[in-house]
């Protein structure tokens, strides 16, 4: 009960902010523009999940840390009331982590729907590129909640841990990957990689949507691996557990965190 | 009342507060005074939960408290530095705060008139004068009505105006039985509003009683006399 007082007043507000339009907006354009040029096949939708792959991380993660930033005085209010912290972290966490999904949703499915895309034969695959955000949100927005705690004091630190991250894991990540098959391409590695691309939930989901797509050039080292050792179904499955075990990590350390700290 | 047993608090490696014992009785009002950063608001903070303490234990009413929440619901709290979310007008703060207390009896009506407030319902938090924050906090901790009332450093920023009808209002709430607690700089407050009088320095206390016995044992005419003396004693 406290929890939804919360969540809608959260809501309000970030619809009063106006800029979670301007989020689902960006979805809108890009999957139109996509579908408009590339035609409504498995291309387009591959693009849609690469641009997803980058801007889900990046806005979840800095957007979490700030908005737990502004809500400060809004947390110490609520601290003072006859409110459980448990409650309140949860109406935190859902007041921007159900908009940020919904607008991800709503902005990639609308032009999905209008141009006829989302009733064909990939319903299935389209179904499961919007799961994987849906994850990803719930997922980044967690580890920008648990840094934005984690350096409740310093803003400054915690939005520089936020970019820097992103950057590691969106980007820097494969490269690593790279040169660490580069450097060690002689030995009997694959499953260490296997286990390296665990440890990368972005690298998971994109090992997901290559396999769905069945795209063995563009799947890279690791995605080839994953594909031989598991094969496209179990692969799937696996990777989607990791990424759910993923997503639980930070809300448990965030959820711990929050009820521990001195306000 | 309020007891709390061998509170101790680090903030890392500094100790706020250093075993703290402390009775604070029912139905009467305690002052807590105490040079700057001797650990107030801590203690305040840690009988609110705001603070989780290193060790020791709180109890209200002979019920332990610590890492609970239900009890919050006879206090009421009035911060040192009122911080309300900006883009929520006074009356939608009040509406919501009734809302997250399932709606809760409240005399809010009342208490706007008595600190003139009506002019400022239909503002936004983030336009309101530091002054008009701090009435809005005042009535926010005493709408609901609760047994147990805590300030801190409540008339800091408040007009002479408003801050005569603050003290009317809390004298009010003394003679109505609730247990007051406040903390406050200014000596003349303490004595014009409590009946005890809690003297703390580096997390420690360093008086407990009844403000008539100090007077008398330092014998000052004025509580700021003795308050300064005890502050004097401590530094030398």
């Amino acid at each position: 009960m406290k929890a939804l007082t919360i969540l809608n007043y959260q809501w309000k507000d970030l619809i009063r902010g106006k800029w979670i339009f301007g989020y689902a907006l960006i979805y809108l354009l890009i999957t139109d523009a996509l579908i408009r040029f590339g035609g409504a096949g498995p291309k387009a939708l591959l693009s849609i999940s690469n641009v997803m792959l980058l801007l889900i991380p990046l806005v979840g993660m800095i957007y979490g840390a700030l908005y737990l930033y502004q809500s400060r005085e809004f947390t110490e209010l609520l601290l003072a009331q006859p409110l459980n912290r448990k409650t309140l972290f949860w109406g935190l966490y859902g007041g921007l982590a159900v908009p940020l999904s919904a607008a991800f949703i709503l902005g990639t499915l609308l032009p999905m729907l209008y141009n006829g895309m989302f009733f064909g034969e990939q319903i299935a695959s389209i179904l499961l590129l919007l799961v994987l955000g849906l994850i990803l949100t719930l997922l980044f927005t967690g580890i920008g909640f648990w840094l934005g705690l984690a350096f409740f004091e310093d803003r400054i630190k915690g939005l520089g841990f936020a970019l820097v991250g992103w950057l590691f894991l969106a980007v820097l990540y494969d490269g690593l990957v790279l040169l660490t098959i580069f450097v060690l391409g002689d030995y009997p590695i694959e499953k260490p990689m296997l286990a390296l691309t665990m440890l990368n939930p972005i690298d998971l989901a994109r090992i997901t949507v290559l396999l769905e797509f069945d795209i063995s050039a563009l799947m890279g080292y690791t995605g080839a691996v994953f594909n031989r050792f598991f094969g496209s179904f179990y692969g799937m499955i696996t990777a989607v557990t990791s990424m759910l075990i993923w997503l639980a990590l930070p809300l448990y350390g965030a959820t711990k965190r929050f009820r521990k700290m001195d306000f | 009342m309020i007891e709390l047993k061998g509170l101790k608090k680090n903030f890392g490696r500094l100790t706020v507060l250093d075993d703290l014992d402390l009775e604070i009785p029912s139905g009467q009002a305690t002052g807590i005074v105490g040079p700057n950063g001797s650990g107030k608001t801590t203690t305040i903070k840690s009988i609110l939960g705001l603070v989780k303490p290193t060790e020791g234990e709180i109890r209200i009413d002979g019920e332990l408290v610590n890492n609970r929440w239900e009890y919050r619901e006879k206090i009421g709290y009035m911060p040192q530095v009122a911080r309300y979310p900006e883009n929520m007008t006074v009356e939608e703060l009040f509406q919501f705060i009734k809302n997250i207390r399932g709606d809760q009896p409240s005399n809010e009506e009342e208490l706007i008139k008595h600190f003139g407030l009506e002019s400022e319902l239909k503002k936004r938090m983030r336009t309101l004068s530091g002054g008009n924050r701090q009435k809005v906090g005042a009535v926010l901790s005493m709408m609901f009505n609760p047994d147990i009332l805590i300030f801190d450093e409540p008339t800091a920023g408040l007009d002479p105006r408003s801050s005569v009808q603050f003290k009317k209002k809390v004298r009010e709430l003394k003679d109505q039985g609730k247990t007051i607690m406040l903390t406050t700089h200014i000596m003349s407050e303490i004595e014009e509003l409590a009946d005890h009088l809690i003297f703390i320095v580096e997390g420690k206390i360093k008086y407990h009683g009844p403000m008539d016995e100090l007077l008398n044992e330092h014998k000052e005419q004025r509580l700021e006399g003795a308050v300064a003396k005890m502050m004097e004693e401590e530094a030398a």
